[in-house]
């Protein structure tokens, strides 16, 4: 490694380090305002608020309907991910193991979707599914929000196929198992981490995934993340602790998936689509 | 129809390679047609010729105007990103565990811009921490207004582009050979001339695709742009205008249209990026990472 040596370099050096606490600072004085507010009683003029109640939670989980929220929620997000998976890896296992004509072209077909900001597609989309009667119902939400998750998972997947050695598929085609025999008994078992680590990086997507829910949900198919916007948007009706009652329980739901899913990657790969796997 | 079969193996098409049929018919029936459909859509006009909403687009300021707005808060966000993320990058890459810094990082990413807004509307508001701390340290004597505005929406792009510039970043800066940066500190290349010399040209094609995926993503902002900006004003942007000819007009052809012409701007910038990244140097030595 090369040390910096001169006094200009070292500056340099704490300057950056300087920089990047700031940034940290800010950030998580964001957050535990969120917090610090969703548990106080009156907060206007001081640093801290003048008491402490949890009372906001319970009135937060009636006002925002909360236990239906949480179950569309649910509903979509399981089934994006099975849904995905199920899509998803079978294809990036052709994507892995096949040379043929036009690959490039799938791949770009794969690769769009992911590159494509969500409110560009998101728009037509909605209106395909509004004109097709879809929109505003969970049906029309999984859909939708399917559109950059299987990409997603085929993306991830082809490293991971890829270096699991053909011969052992070889073994088991020469002992007469066909592809879903192998699938299951083969291919699976040895990819476990790999569908683990896709399949909770989709969940950690699609609960904050905000602008294809908003653009597709009705009243009775909205997640998380959309009733928050909605509860932020209409910020006077009710009171902000409620609101930010609501925002930690979002924030619980994400970080805890989050956190469960930095145990199987890396967190670089969640920007980067595991390219280095 | 046994021949046929062999000569399309030989290809690579056969049984598994079907088995990427149903992902890709899905993405064909729900990314490719709807962009499609929306591109005649756009064509066909609740009223005049089938140009009319296009020529309503580029006549009226309010919303030509919002290209304008949105670029002006994207192409300067993105470059101050990318600016920051390279030196941090750097010296992150000599860190014998990067883990937690890189995990903290990717929580504003995760959590997404509705929760960022709402804790900036709380942190940055008047009453907000930051304001509390400026007023205390002294370094205002009334409180800053982040919040409602240009810059409220400047800072949101920052909270959550920031660690999505840096983390791409990071992954093109640890794929450069560290030995190329050892031979020129050798060679007698100080700090800032291996920087120009070496890391920079392999780092440009990275840089480039860096710029264009988060320059994307902020020229698509919506949600902070209405929590945290002024919807009406300094920060309608164009996915405000799309959304609200969508479901406030319901004019989904003027949607549409809104829509296209978003795509068409992001296309021309990435374009023009990658375009002008190819007139340097390419080669090998560039982490074969592509």
């Amino acid at each position: 490694m090369i040390r910096t040596q001169s006094v200009g370099g070292r500056l340099w050096v704490w300057a950056i380090w300087i920089l990047v606490g700031f940034f940290i600072v800010n950030l998580m004085g964001l957050i535990a305002t969120v917090v610090v507010n969703s548990f106080s009683t009156r907060w206007f003029t001081t640093w801290l608020p003048v008491g402490f109640t949890t009372k906001w939670y319970l009135s937060a989980w009636d006002e925002f309907q909360l236990p239906d929220v949480l179950l569309a929620t649910f509903e979509v997000v399981g089934a994006v991910v099975l849904l995905s998976g199920l899509l998803g890896v079978p294809a990036a296992y052709a994507m892995a193991r096949r040379e043929f004509p036009g690959k490039r072209f799938v791949m770009l077909l794969f690769l769009l979707p992911m590159l494509v900001p969500p409110i560009t597609f998101g728009i037509p989309l909605a209106t395909v599914l509004y004109r097709a009667d879809m929109a505003g119902s969970i049906v029309g939400v999984v859909l939708a929000n399917l559109v950059p998750t299987v990409p997603f998972v085929i993306l991830v997947m082809i490293p991971f196929i890829q270096q699991i050695d053909p011969r052992v598929e070889a073994a088991a085609r020469v002992f007469g198992a066909g592809t879903l025999r192998m699938f299951i008994h083969v291919l699976v078992p040895l990819l476990t981490p790999g569908i683990l680590a896709a399949l909770l990086l989709v969940l950690v997507r699609t609960i904050a995934m905000f602008e294809l829910t908003f653009l597709t949900a009705g009243p009775t198919s909205q997640t998380l993340v959309v009733a928050l916007y909605y509860a932020v948007f209409a910020a006077g009706v009710r009171a902000g602790q409620s609101v930010d009652a609501m925002a930690v329980i979002y924030m619980i739901t994400t970080l805890a998936w989050l956190l469960l899913a930095l145990r199987f990657v890396n967190p670089t790969q969640i920007v980067t689509r595991a390219k280095r796997a | 129809m046994n021949g046929l079969r062999a000569t399309l193996a030989r290809n690579g098409v056969d049984g598994v390679t079907l088995l990427l049929l149903p992902a890709a018919l899905f993405i064909v029936a729900l990314f490719i047609y709807p962009f499609l459909f929306g591109l005649v859509l756009s064509f066909q006009p609740k009223t005049g010729d089938w140009l009319a909403n296009y020529a309503r687009f580029f006549s009226d300021p309010f919303l030509y105007d919002t290209v304008g707005k949105t670029l002006k808060l994207a192409v300067p966000v993105t470059l101050l990103n990318v600016a920051f993320s390279v030196p941090v990058a750097l010296r992150v890459r000599l860190m014998a565990n990067p883990k937690l810094l890189t995990t903290i990082l990717v929580i504003p990413i995760t959590l997404g811009t509705v929760l960022v807004a709402e804790g900036m509307l709380n942190y940055f508001g008047p009453r907000g921490w930051l304001n509390r701390a400026l007023l205390e340290i002294g370094l205002s004597d009334s409180p800053v207004h982040l919040i409602h505005n240009y810059w409220g929406v400047f800072l949101s792009l920052v909270i959550t582009g920031f660690p999505f510039t840096f983390l791409l970043t990071l992954s093109y800066v640890t794929g450069i050979d560290p030995a190329l940066e050892q031979a020129g500190a050798m060679l007698g290349a100080r700090g800032w001339e291996r920087f120009k010399l070496i890391i920079l040209p392999l780092l440009l094609p990275g840089l480039a695709i860096t710029f264009c995926l988060s320059f994307v993503q902020a020229f698509s902002v919506f949600p902070s742009a209405v929590l945290l900006g002024a919807p009406a004003g300094d920060t309608r942007v164009i996915s405000v205008a799309a959304y609200t000819a969508a479901f406030e007009e319901y004019d989904y052809a003027m949607a549409s249209a809104i829509a296209m012409i978003m795509g068409l701007v992001q296309v021309v910038i990435v374009a023009g990026t990658l375009g002008l990244q190819s007139l340097f140097y390419r080669g090998p030595a560039g982490g074969g990472k592509g």
